[in-house]
């Protein structure tokens, strides 16, 4: 058994707590020499960018060396081959793997058959745990607490890995969802039941005006036109969830608004000079929280 | 030997005529075994997986199917003979997941010498397929793993790999 990271419910609490320490130390000093020696595979069979980009700059400012690719047509996947042969070659090479890959469940089977850690870099739309963590961390740095707060999700919540992650991940912290979507798009009722098993309150609303206003974070996610069956339907709600800087008028003042990116129209452009806007600062995040965890399973 | 009760043309009673019952027990009679499995208490639809599952249809030893007898419990139910037989525990998986109400009895010189409850494990390998149509396991040679979670009498699998979730009612077993 490897120290793999591959879904964020393979952390307890204080694993989470010591990965955003971690990260606070690596905000406060990026460049290190840590991983002077070590070679990180980043394996990614699906197009990336900020994903991609913040392990590579983790590791490279972490002291260690690159390889791989991102794009699985310059793979020897693209000849056919499996998953576990590829990950068996890979781990011939490197210290660690760092993957994406478009099938649900790539990423625990490459750590089942794969000798060194495999960090899942997204699986579908199942698991994107470093996501997880840089939201978490996003929502410690503005609130000074993940304790007891109130989260408002939008969008996409059924397809949406990140918002489902980022539940299981609060779950430790007694928060207070609202849930914001369409019909079609509705959180799964598996979700519903965690929140219950766990006594975390929610509430569920198809209204995006006004609906936040008393909320700590309001996290936006993309609703995906690929989702849709009757794109009639899809034209119909892509504007109600864009977030205007109007709506943001009676909201707390330290309200952040995050969102994993890419934002395609739901968050309107003349919100980012809102100092509430948050999701930009989110993605620098991202590497010190990537440096974090490569350096929990590489050390 | 394969028995089916049938239903009264008059009154569509599932029930077995009195000249059938007779006659069924004297066949069952017949079958009864000197060592061997019984599996009694079977959905009656549900037998005709639990046929398929032991892939009885290739059994060569002597083997009595019987459906849709009466059952107080149950309404109807399946029972199913085989002689010289004991069930692997991959089979006893297999048959907890569609029909977890059945009961095994393991025959010796035709004396039943120990009555077995199905129980699922905490884990079911590799024999049933994930309902996620992109979980890895259905386009890799990857074996299925599911963990079972049992809340009252619900049972749900969880898939180890896309941890998604399954109701017992959407389960489809693997062909082997």
């Amino acid at each position: 058994m490897n120290n793999s990271l591959v879904s964020i419910t393979d952390y307890s609490k204080e694993e989470i707590l010591s990965i955003l320490d971690s990260a606070k130390d690596f905000e406060a000093n990026p460049n290190r020499k840590s991983l002077d020696g070590k070679v990180v595979a980043t394996l990614f069979f699906e197009p990336s960018t900020r994903t991609r980009l913040s392990f590579e700059t983790a590791v490279i400012r972490l002291g260690g060396k690159i390889i791989g690719f991102s794009d699985a047509a310059t793979s020897s996947a693209s000849k056919g081959e499996t998953l576990n042969d590829t990950i068996h070659m890979v781990s011939c090479y490197a210290d660690a793997i760092v993957m994406r890959h478009p099938l649900e469940g790539a990423a625990r089977y490459a750590s089942e058959v794969s000798p060194v850690p495999v960090i899942n870099a997204g699986d579908g739309a199942n698991q994107h745990p470093s996501q997880t963590l840089l939201d978490l961390y996003s929502i410690l740095k503005t609130q000074g607490t993940l304790e007891n707060l109130n989260i408002c999700m939008v969008g996409d919540l059924k397809y949406g890995r990140t918002v489902h992650s980022l539940i299981q991940a609060m779950s430790h912290f007694n928060p207070t969802f609202k849930f914001i979507a369409p019909d079609e798009l509705k959180i799964p009722e598996e979700y519903r039941v965690f929140c219950r098993k766990n006594n975390i309150s929610f509430a569920e609303s198809c209204e995006l005006n006004d609906n936040f206003n008393d909320a700590d974070i309001l996290y936006m996610t993309r609703v995906q036109k690929e989702r849709f069956q009757d794109l009639m339907e899809y034209e119909r709600v892509k504007n109600v969830y864009t977030l205007q800087n109007e709506m943001l008028e009676h909201t707390r003042p330290n309200l952040r608004i995050l969102h994993p990116l890419p934002r395609v129209n739901e968050i309107s452009m003349d919100v980012d000079k809102n100092e509430k806007a948050y999701y930009f600062q989110q993605a620098q995040n991202g590497l010190y929280v990537r440096q974090a965890i490569l350096s929990k399973v590489l050390l | 030997m394969i028995v089916t009760g049938r239903r009264t043309p008059d009154t569509g009673d599932r029930r077995l005529e009195t000249g059938d019952k007779k006659h069924m027990e004297k066949e069952l009679k017949v079958a009864a075994l000197r060592n061997g499995t019984v599996i009694d208490h079977i959905p009656a639809d549900k037998l005709f997986q639990v046929v398929s599952i032991l892939r009885l249809k290739y059994y060569d030893h002597p083997l009595t199917i019987g459906n849709n007898f009466d059952s107080k419990k149950m309404g109807v139910k399946g029972i199913i003979k085989i002689s010289d037989r004991f069930l692997a525990e991959d089979e006893t998986s297999k048959i907890a997941l569609i029909a977890p109400n059945a009961k095994i009895n393991i025959i010796k010189e035709y004396q039943v010498i120990e009555k077995r409850d199905l129980v699922l494990g905490d884990e079911i390998n590799d024999v049933m397929h994930c309902v996620n149509p992109v979980c890895i396991t259905n386009h890799q040679p990857v074996p299925t793993r599911f963990y079972v979670i049992q809340e009252g009498n619900k049972v749900h699998l969880k898939c180890r790999y896309c941890e998604r979730e399954i109701a017992q009612d959407e389960i489809k077993l693997k062909k082997k």
